[in-house]
């Protein structure tokens, strides 16, 4: 009976959670089109996010190309087609690989990074201390942070893929001497339009789902302390989630329009 | 300053209630706070002051009742309407709540955002409310490299900016040490004098409530239990009123 009634209570609060989430994203979507606009801050917040998460991505792609490479490379090897490494590396990372792992990274280094901030601003009541001086907290720190990321994230992305591709000649050049230059004509070759385009649009809704998510936990942190470091850690938790569904769903999708 | 009780008050609460669940925290409040006039209010943890003055700036909203400051009912403006007669309003935070990220430049300019002056007229107020809490030298430090009390201060700066009507001091001294916070309560009384504004202080200090009130409220269950100056006050035999000055 205790444990039927704890599942119900869950799957109730999970419910719950959804509608105020879908709340939060309806009330940014209401803020972010009305006056004022406050493009410092933004501008301020995404040089915050991209400049702050560049090493970090940077070293990822990079790590990330190259143990690809050197994973894949002997199960090639053994059928003869090490020249499709270029293009099956390529696809992979600008398709799926490198989105997926590089929007997990901002939702680790990123979204959590909001809802701590966001959360200590809330117990501190900075929050408050906005509010009472007349600005409106919720455009000023929420709706910029989400527009921050929304940009950011993509451009993130587009930076770790190259470098991730970077990585893979590297390993093409030291394995079996294929110059830069040959490495990236293949890439070019077999990388199309269908494959690039709808890879970037769901970087989009990845950088979205960072931002709300992180600031949804900030924003409504209770419980002092403790709360800071509960919002923070279950930002990543549902971002982490959230990027699978958006991905999910982003394949579907993208099959019925560009045939992928 | 003389205190005139027959005009009309700059902030009126009347038959305010808010409850949270089960737990009545205001329980038809009323209020009066006159122009000039330092307010103090005492009342144990959980007695509902906090939720009394977050009401007031419209953080909290009441169940019932009515808030009037100079003469405009908080519940019936909007939220533009709302956010400008806060402009009137300085609130000074019990745990001082500067912004963390921003330099103390930057935490006296935003309140000023919501006016467009000048950068040399925002240069000016800001250095004229830090030199009136004398920390003109902190004007590039961030807020962690302040002590509690200069933090303090620095809110009260803030606080204190736009040159408001009713300021709103949210247990003061709370946390400071007895030089610390005495310092404070003078800086409280000079910048009464200097600038004329009301005030509404919520404290558990029974010596800046000596210092500093014209009149004092003893809020118990969520009502006025007693009124008076500190010193009628302090001189009744009730053990409850008693507790509050021991």
């Amino acid at each position: 009976m205790t444990n039927t009634f704890k599942i119900t209570s869950n799957i109730k609060n999970f419910f719950i959670e959804i509608g105020e989430l879908s709340y939060f994203a309806g009330h940014f979507f209401k803020e972010a089109f009305s006056r004022p606009f406050e493009f410092k801050e933004l501008l301020r917040q995404c040089y915050k996010m991209g400049n702050r998460s560049l090493l970090l991505v940077g070293v990822t792609g990079f790590i990330l190309g190259l143990v690809f490479t050197l994973q894949s490379r002997p199960t090639l090897a053994d059928l003869g087609v090490e020249s499709w490494i270029p293009s099956m590396v390529s696809i992979s990372i600008v398709r799926e690989i490198g989105p997926v792992i590089i929007a997990l990274i901002c939702a680790g280094r990123i979204s959590s990074g909001i809802g701590a901030e966001l959360g200590s601003m809330r117990v501190t009541e900075q929050i408050d201390a906005m509010e009472v001086s007349g600005t409106n907290p919720f455009k000023y720190l929420v709706v910029t942070r989400i527009m921050a990321t929304t940009l950011m994230v993509p451009l993130l992305i587009i930076f770790g893929d190259t470098i991730a591709l970077f990585g893979s000649a590297l390993v093409e050049y030291l394995k079996s001497d294929v110059s830069f230059l040959l490495y990236f004509n293949k890439v070019f070759n077999a990388l199309k339009f269908t494959d690039i385009i709808p890879a970037t649009i769901k970087t989009f809704f990845f950088g979205f789902a960072i931002g709300l998510v992180g600031s949804y936990k900030g924003y409504n942190c209770k419980k002092g302390t403790v709360g800071v470091g509960e919002a923070s850690n279950t930002a990543v938790v549902y971002t982490s989630m959230l990027i699978f569904i958006i991905d999910f769903i982003a394949v579907f999708v993208f099959d019925i329009f560009f045939e992928i | 300053m003389k205190v005139d009780h027959n005009i009309e008050p700059i902030l009126k609460i009347k038959d305010l209630k808010k409850s949270f669940g089960e737990n009545h925290v205001l329980n038809s409040y009323n209020m009066e706070l006159f122009d000039g006039e330092n307010l103090v209010v005492m009342g144990k943890s959980g007695s509902g002051k906090s939720v009394m003055i977050k009401c007031i700036v419209g953080l909290i909203q009441p169940d019932s009742g009515s808030i009037e400051i100079m003469g405009k009912d908080i519940m019936k403006l909007d939220h533009s309407e709302l956010d400008f007669l806060r402009t009137e309003i300085g609130f000074l935070f019990q745990g001082s709540a500067l912004y963390d990220s921003m330099t103390v430049r930057e935490n006296l300019e935003f309140p000023l955002r919501i006016h467009n002056d000048s950068p040399e007229k925002k240069e000016e107020l800001v250095l004229d409310a830090l030199e009136s809490v004398g920390l003109r030298h902190t004007l590039d430090l961030m807020p962690s490299e302040l002590s509690g009390g200069m933090k303090r201060r620095i809110a009260l700066a803030r606080a204190i900016i736009l040159q408001p009507k009713v300021i709103i001091y949210d247990e003061p001294t709370t946390g400071l040490d007895p030089i610390t916070a005495k310092e404070i309560i003078e800086l409280m009384r000079e910048i009464q004098l200097k600038q004329g504004s009301s005030s509404l202080i919520i404290t558990h200090d029974v010596d800046c409530a000596r210092v500093i009130s014209n009149r004092m409220i003893l809020l118990i269950d969520g009502i006025n239990y007693a009124e008076g100056t500190f010193k009628e006050l302090s001189s009744l035999k009730d053990k409850k009123i008693q507790a509050f000055f021991k």
